[in-house]
């Protein structure tokens, strides 16, 4: 069997938002305008994502920058303005979704009844060389997103930061306010979670799903 | 020798290159030596890369602007240049 390789990072924020950011901390408005462009489209969807309804997700959106722009004279820096207006969009979302739905399931807390104190792996097939030839660009955005919204919110949210928006394990930790191994545990059910769902449209035509762990 | 659930246990890490080299030539070895676990690396590899190859949308052009008018407002309230 072949030597196995990590899945490839991809640079999440491949451009330079130092300059900008500068600019825009000094009162030149037109530099914050550039980053809110830079970032409306991942903002977006990462509020799309969490809240799972497009009219919270677009009240989200406007929240969040309004707020960085009114916090952006005591934002010190340290972390990426990206990391910072990710925050501040994931406390929005999470609030919006916990008006609309007061469950228990919304929690973020570490404790929540997360429904399997082990990762479970159901069943397993191979998937095609190349599964997404077989559809279209929209319906693979499609499947991914119906994927991602049967996740329960706690296992969502930290999918959706972590390998979606591309934030580390630590950054993800902060703005959740959880541990390290509670995100770690987590994106790793999420992971699995998705797997499973993508196979019923990229396994290998022809394949049986046999059962595993 | 790790079993399947170890295996599973350290999965994401493992995709994550977060393990120290040690635990990565048991986690190597394993996948090498186990067919289903071996499928559920891949598959699960794939499933991560499929979401991070996946761009975000331009947002409607109509939000864009409510976002841009809001913004502008707060801006001119503050006296700062405007956008």
């Amino acid at each position: 069997m072949d030597e196995v390789q990590p899945a490839k990072e991809n640079a999440a924020v491949a451009f330079d938002e130092a300059p900008l950011l500068e600019r825009a901390r000094k009162g030149d408005d037109r530099a914050f305008a550039e980053l809110v462009e830079k970032y409306e489209r991942k903002i977006f969807r990462l509020a799309r994502n969490i809240t799972q309804n497009e009219t919270d997700a677009e009240d989200v959106l406007q929240d969040a920058f309004l707020k960085a722009y009114e916090h952006l004279p005591e934002f010190q820096g340290q972390s990426k303005f990206y990391t910072w207006i990710v925050r501040i969009a994931v406390n929005e979302a999470l609030m919006k979704l916990r008006k609309r739905k007061s469950d228990r399931t919304v929690s973020m807390d570490e404790n929540i009844e997360t429904g399997e104190d082990a990762p479970i792996v159901r069943e397993i097939a191979v998937w095609d060389d190349d599964p997404e030839k077989r559809y279209s660009r929209e319906e693979i955005r499609e499947i991914l997103d119906e994927a991602i919204a049967g996740l329960k919110p706690a296992f969502r949210t930290v999918f959706v930061l972590r390998d979606v928006e591309e934030l580390s394990t630590e950054e993800t930790a902060e703005a959740l306010n959880l541990s390290i191994p509670a995100v770690k545990s987590r994106l790793l059910r999420a992971r699995l979670q998705l797997r499973e769902k993508l196979t019923r449209f990229f396994k290998r035509k022809g394949d049986d799903v046999f059962a595993y762990l | 020798m790790l079993t399947c659930k170890d295996f599973l246990n350290g999965l994401s890490d493992f995709l994550d290159e977060a393990v120290d080299p040690d635990t990565r030539k048991h986690l190597q070895q394993h996948v090498n030596e186990c067919p289903n676990c071996w499928v559920v690396y891949d598959t699960t590899k794939r499933t991560i890369q499929v979401y991070k190859g996946m761009e975000a949308q331009t947002i409607p052009q109509d939000l864009h602007s409510r976002l841009m008018r809001a913004l502008e407002r707060k801006m001119a309230s503050r006296g700062h240049q405007q956008a």
